[in-house]
């Protein structure tokens, strides 16, 4: 009799699995787009904004081959289990010609790996772990953002013209927190070997123990600090360091502080002096990057976070690979991302034929506070192209093709 | 006539307090033996030794010659003792049949076996054993649904699943109507009659014990105080202290606590 | 020295917001025998709505009578929940509210998002204590020591609360006995309402009080939970001074790894907890649990039997059904479906051992995790063939869960299930720590099938025959002596040791054999998705098993299986919808309230109450 019942739901998950949702009319392309848009939702909202201004604006002026631009938005949870799942789906059912999304890493590799087995082209807009095009690099993955190795390396190269020598670093107990220590050591030590780490800090990811952080790093009397943590580790980093007084006569490094999705929470106690990489979105001046805030703020009364312009860089990769292509057959597509070269707000961006990572840079300044709110000052936009290891290096890495 | 039990000196102390001291009695083959006394007087603690649940302080028990010292309760139960208990304890889940069927299984050693189904292991075993305590009608229900009378029964099926020498029983008739409590002493002492098994049974109820019981040992502050027949006991003055005289007896009350 | 005292005082400080969580959540399983999910959910309602109120009241006084403000409301808040929510399923099976505060967390995280928005809130400081004092030269901040001083008095008005006054005597009575009170004349619901609005208004207090530190995110509901399970078992379920000291103690020595081995974050608190758990079984203060209070009580369980010929048609036809499915089905549709049956597989397992067993554990995500890890890690390392992996899967799963019951069994109701939630903790540390073997949360990728079978309609033929093969083969156990002696040992263990049945040896192999066959699912898990990452090890991946055989119905056979095919079915479809989280959650509490008896045992009872099953004997 329990058989009955189970029999039921059984029959009932293959009838849903069947009917579902009626896949609609061919007459757009369309991208899958997985995200992470509950769990992570103060990222993935600007994302997802930046991706609708670009398409609004693609569409409007003829889309492309002939048809408008469809993404198809899904949430994964962020659960790389579900992304595959959902991935599978997108590509099989929904008729997507590629996938794109995740701000995770691990979702991102997740993703990623199935695109090399099941073949279609993923672009990685926002994940930012190194071993996607490196270490587990395949021949249907591309990254727009700039990884963690480049960003580490511009502070690296920040920290090297300062006369600090001894250096702490504090990082979230995972992967990407251990990936930009190991590459701003490498990279620091490469430009100054005399350098010294005399600490080094892991408080678990979101569970940070500030204080006691703090107190930590006060022991090792450093001269300077490379910070990796953000979000809500960051505000009560800050706020016990400020208050205990480490920050004070001390050069800090910053991984995405000046990203307004981490800034701005901090009001006013943003950290003033710090060297970051970020988004001076408020200061642009270039005509491209102003054409695209103005836009944005247009479309949306509010400003854009550095997700919106990643958001809008994946549409304009996105649009400009099926245009080189001129179909949206994998091969073509994949054959037109290598090399491609794409106009975006902050300028030309190639993405590399080696490994597939697009040459975004990011804006490098100094932390400051401006009208109670932290701003980037003395910044300068820096190209990715310039902060990757030698041709050497990455082909070692990454494994034939 | 054979001993089947036999206790010398049996002694436990639970820090300065001694729960049981130096008691030395000896059970026959097909002998039904109670063991009376007040609350406190150590009898679920001389149980608790015979069944190996707890270490006695000083002292040995023999089961049919052997020594049980550092058995525990299971390979104890695998040397022929079953018993009951005051309060019962049977498998709620399973139906009348696969309760006595468990013991059964347990006996053969398949507990672990995964490949039978074990409600068709040793079924034709478990309806005698109910048989024998008048319960096979009532095999295939649920045992979550029987009266008290009735667990109490199949409790006994279950004690006597592996044919044991030795049937320990813990205030048997406990938490039953008086009509009951005839029935499975009755019961009980037919049992010892037919199957030529041993009974030690402590009881609360005069009445009972004096109708039924071979012998009587009374217990009183850890102490062996008597031990002889029916009527022996009846008319020792010493019984008649603990019982009527020394104040810490078995009154009415106290009955009610366990019904 | 001057370092110590201040590193001594930064983890006082830190046990505040941690001790009147905790002792919240000590509080409401005290009385109602509720393990509160939820709990962290309260906690972060705490720091959302005194992040409003200090908005709304200025200065320190304001400060001060937002965060009492702030108790009160989310105290209320409770109150609704617990009427709306608990109230009508406390006659449910035991730990089945659970699953109604599961259903909790998903509302409320919703909810948070719609009222509050994405973005981080940095909590206000508080006004007149923003500065520093120094101690022999060390700065300490005048916040941390005023949290150092209020924490106790906090603590010594609850333990007055509780001992002293009318309604503490009730409280601990009820604690102690619950049918006691409710005999001697005390409405008991408005009892536990009471007890309800407490402990969520010390977890408010938590959640506002630690604003001035950090802010108001929206994943502290889950980053909290597992701290304050921590420090309620370590104290002692049910006990305030336990939480009290375990808080200090948790968090000091916190303090002290991150000085003294900073990689320790992760595992420290775990570690900490299974010490305890093992020299002290039922933490500092906890009084150890009587036998059958956390077994099997309500209404007692059917008894089993084997289908019988026209019910194994049925499935016959219906597993027929499901074999075709290439011929009529998308693609995807043999996709979902893999994914379901993987996860019925898991449920299955985790339902044996619950619900046969009556063993909940709060950590089946280390098998199932670990049967991934397992084959993944011979497919990285060794070259590995697929087929080979998914053998070894469940052997090295069996062979964990082998090593971690051997620990677990000591223990028995809920310090069972937390000792099981800190091994699956400690191993996914180690997962997530051993970065040189397990890539770290960088996972291991390209873990594939075998050529012949990396078709999608290959896999789903082979998923399909190995996890019905594995749930056919888990539901014959049931009926077999050895599945016997699981119930019969959960029963009664009493009666069950007095027939000779070696309990504890029975429910080790029963805890082995379930975490074989969740790392079964585990290793084909890993091969129909390519890659693992440490999310296998979750706590959310083993309360997920959880949810689902309570949902399922835990005093049934298919309850897990069913469960699981139900949520992951329904959870498909939720997530194409915007606030999917509130839907699931309504959806979950709806469920809970309507079919008490889990989704199986409620229609069972609906086919009987209309006569298309026949009815159990009432036993009249």
């Amino acid at each position: 009799m329990h058989r009955k019942t189970f029999l039921k739901s059984l029959v009932g998950a293959a009838a849903l699995a069947m009917t579902g949702l009626p896949a609609l009319a061919q007459d757009t392309i369309k991208i899958g787009e997985i995200n992470h848009y509950k769990r992570m939702a103060a990222f993935a909202e600007p994302y997802k904004m930046g991706i609708e201004l670009a398409l609004e604006e693609f569409n409007a002026a003829g889309g492309v081959l002939g048809k408008p631009m469809e993404f198809i938005f899904r949430d994964d949870q962020g659960e790389p289990g579900e992304a595959i799942k959902i991935a599978e789906e997108l590509m099989t059912r929904d008729g997507a010609v590629m996938i794109t999304g995740s701000i995770l890493s691990n979702v991102g590799l997740a993703l990623s790996s199935l695109a090399a087995e099941k073949q279609f082209i993923y672009l990685a807009s926002e994940p930012l772990a190194d071993s996607l095009v490196w270490a587990s690099g395949n021949d249907y993955t591309f990254r727009l953002r700039s990884s963690t190795y480049m960003q580490a390396a511009m502070l690296a190269e920040q920290a090297a013209q300062t006369d600090a020598v001894r250096y702490a670093t504090i990082a979230p107990n995972y992967a990407y927190g251990k990936e930009a220590v190991e590459a701003f050591k490498k990279v620091l030590t490469d430009l100054k070997p005399d350098v010294e780490f005399v600490t080094e800090q892991w408080p678990a990811l979101f569970k940070i123990d500030a204080g006691a952080e703090a107190q930590a790093l006060e022991r090792a009397k450093p001269d300077a600090i490379f910070n990796v943590t953000f979000g809500t580790d960051l505000a009560r980093f800050v706020r016990e360091g400020t208050t205990r007084g480490l920050f004070d006569d001390r050069k800090v490094f910053g991984m995405l502080t000046g990203e307004p999705e981490y800034l701005d929470p901090l009001v006013d106690e943003a950290p003033e002096g710090w060297v970051v990489t970020g988004y001076p979105w408020y200061d642009v001046s270039d005509e491209a990057n102003t054409a695209f805030v103005e836009a944005y703020q247009a479309k949306y009364d509010d400003y854009p976070r550095l997700g919106s312009l990643v958001g809008y860089m994946t549409v304009q990769s996105i649009h400009a690979a099926l245009e080189k292509a001129g179909s949206t057959e994998t091969e073509a597509l994949k054959a037109a991302f290598k090399g491609l070269g794409v106009d975006t707000p902050v300028g030309q961006i190639t993405f590399r034929e080696i490994d597939h990572q697009a040459t975004m840079g990011a804006f490098v300044g100094t932390t400051a506070l401006r009208d109670g709110k932290g701003v980037m000052v003395d910044w300068a936009y820096r190209d990715g192209a310039d902060y990757l290891p030698t041709d050497e290096e990455v082909r070692e890495m990454r494994p034939a093709n | 006539m054979s001993i089947v039990l036999e206790t010398r000196g049996l002694s436990k102390s639970f820090g300065a307090i001694k729960a049981v001291q130096d008691v030395s009695f000896a059970l026959q083959k097909g002998e039904l033996l109670a063991m009376i006394g007040p609350n406190g007087a150590g009898k679920s603690t001389c149980f608790n030794m015979l069944m190996g649940q707890l270490k006695p302080s000083a002292g040995t028990v023999w089961l049919n010659g052997t020594n049980l010292s550092g058995h525990g309760p299971r390979q104890i139960w695998r040397m022929g003792v079953g018993r009951t208990f005051q309060i019962t304890g049977t498998y709620a889940s399973m139906t009348v049949a696969e309760n006595v069927q468990m013991a059964l299984i347990s006996h053969n050693g398949r507990v672990f076996s995964i490949l039978p189904y074990a409600h068709r292991l040793y079924r034709d075993q478990a309806l005698d054993l109910l048989g024998l305590v008048g319960m096979a009608d009532q095999a295939d229900r649920h045992c979550a649904v029987l009266a008290y009378g009735d667990l109490k029964r199949l409790e006994l099926a279950i004690a006597l699943a592996h044919e044991p020498s030795l049937l320990l029983m813990d205030e048997p008739t406990a938490g039953m109507a008086p009509r009951e409590r005839v029935a499975l002493m009755k019961l009980t002492a037919d049992i010892v009659r037919d199957r030529g098994v041993s009974v030690l049974f402590t009881e609360h109820d005069m009445d009972v014990v004096f109708a039924h019981a071979h012998r009587v040992m009374v217990l009183n502050r850890g102490q062996l105080i008597a031990n002889g027949s029916v009527d022996e006991i009846r008319n020792d003055p010493r019984v008649q202290e603990v019982y009527l005289g020394g104040g810490t007896l078995f009154n009415p009350a106290e009955e009610g606590q366990h019904a | 020295m001057g370092f110590f005292i201040a590193q001594f005082l930064t983890g006082l400080a830190n046990a505040s917001a941690l001790f009147m969580v905790a002792s919240g959540l000590s509080l409401i399983f005290g009385v109602t025998r509720i393990v509160n999910f939820a709990h962290g959910s309260f906690y972060m309602l705490g720091a959302y709505v005194g992040y409003t109120t200090m908005q709304m009241l200025p200065g320190m006084v304001g400060f001060w009578a937002a965060i009492l403000l702030t108790g009160v409301i989310v105290g209320l808040i409770g109150v609704i929940v617990e009427i709306c929510v608990l109230r009508p399923v406390y006659r449910a099976p035991e730990l089945f509210q659970l699953v109604a505060t599961f259903g909790v967390i998903l509302v409320i995280q919703d909810l948070t998002l719609m009222t509050w928005g994405a973005e981080d809130l940095m909590g206000p400081r508080a006004p007149g204590l923003t500065g520093i004092i120094r101690i022999m030269g060390e700065p300490v901040p005048k916040y941390d020591l005023a949290l150092v001083a209020i924490t106790p008095f906090v603590a010594l008005a609850l333990w007055f609360l509780i001992t002293k006054t009318r309604v503490g005597v009730l409280v601990r009575a009820a604690t102690q006995d619950r049918e006691m009170v409710g005999a001697l004349g005390v409405n008991q619901s408005w009892l536990f309402t009471g007890v309800f609005f407490l402990g969520c208004a010390m977890a408010g207090l938590g959640g506002a009080l630690q604003l001035p530190k950090g802010g108001a995110d929206l994943l502290m509901d889950f980053t909290i939970l597992t701290s304050i399970f921590v420090v309620v078992v370590i104290g002692g379920m049910g006990s305030l001074p336990g939480a009290y000291l375990a808080a200090v103690l948790v968090s000091v020595l916190g303090v002290f790894g991150v000085t003294y081995i900073p990689q320790s974050t992760l595992v420290l608190i775990f570690v900490i907890m299974v010490l305890v758990l093992m020299i002290r079984p039922y933490g500092l203060f906890g009084r150890p649990e009587v036998a059958g209070e956390h077994g099997q009580v309500g209404e007692p369980e059917r008894p089993i039997k084997p289908a019988g010929p026209r019910a194994r048609m049925i499935v016959a036809a219906g597993l027929a059904v499901l074999a075709l499915m290439p011929v009529y089905g998308s693609s995807f549709a043999m996709v979902l479906t893999t994914d379901i049956l993987i996860f019925c597989l898991f449920a299955a397992s985790l339902h044996f051992m619950l619900g046969l067993g009556g063993m909940v554990s709060f950590g089946h995500a280390a098998f199932y995790g670990g049967g991934a890890y397992a084959a993944a890690l011979l497919v990285t390392y060794a070259g590995t063939p697929m087929e080979l992996a998914l053998l070894l899967a469940p052997l090295g799963a069996g062979l964990l869960a082998v090593i971690i019951g051997w620990v677990c069994l000591r223990l028995t109701g809920v310090y069972f299930a937390m000792l099981t939630l800190a091994f699956s903790q400690l191993l996914w540390s180690l997962a997530f720590q051993w970065s040189d073997v397990t890539r770290g949360d960088d996972g291991l990728v390209n873990i594939w099938p075998s050529a012949w079978a990396s078709s999608t309609m290959v896999f789903f033929y082979l998923t399909l025959v190995i996890c019905v093969g594995g749930i056919v083969f888990l539901r014959h156990a049931a009926h077999s002596p050895f599945g016997y002696a699981l119930r019969a040992a959960r029963d009664s263990t009493r009666q069950a040791e007095a027939t000779g049945i070696h309990t504890k040896r029975v429910q080790w192999a029963a805890f082995a054999l379930a975490g074989a066959m969740a790392g079964l699912a585990g290793g084909l898990f890993v091969f129909s998705k390519g890659s693992v990452f440490p999310n296998e090890l979750e706590i959310v991946r083993s309360f997920d098993a959880l949810i689902v055989v309570f949902l399922g119905g835990v005093k049934t056979l298919s309850g897990g299986v069913v469960g699981g095919a139900a949520l992951e079915g329904v959870k498909d479809v939720l997530t194409r919808f915007e606030y999917w989280r509130l839907a699931l959650g309504v959806l979950i509490i709806v469920v809970v309230i309507l079919a008490p008896d889990g989704l199986v045992g409620t229609a069972r009872k609906l086919a009987e109450k209309w006569g298309l099953m026949r009815a159990p004997e009432d036993g009249k």
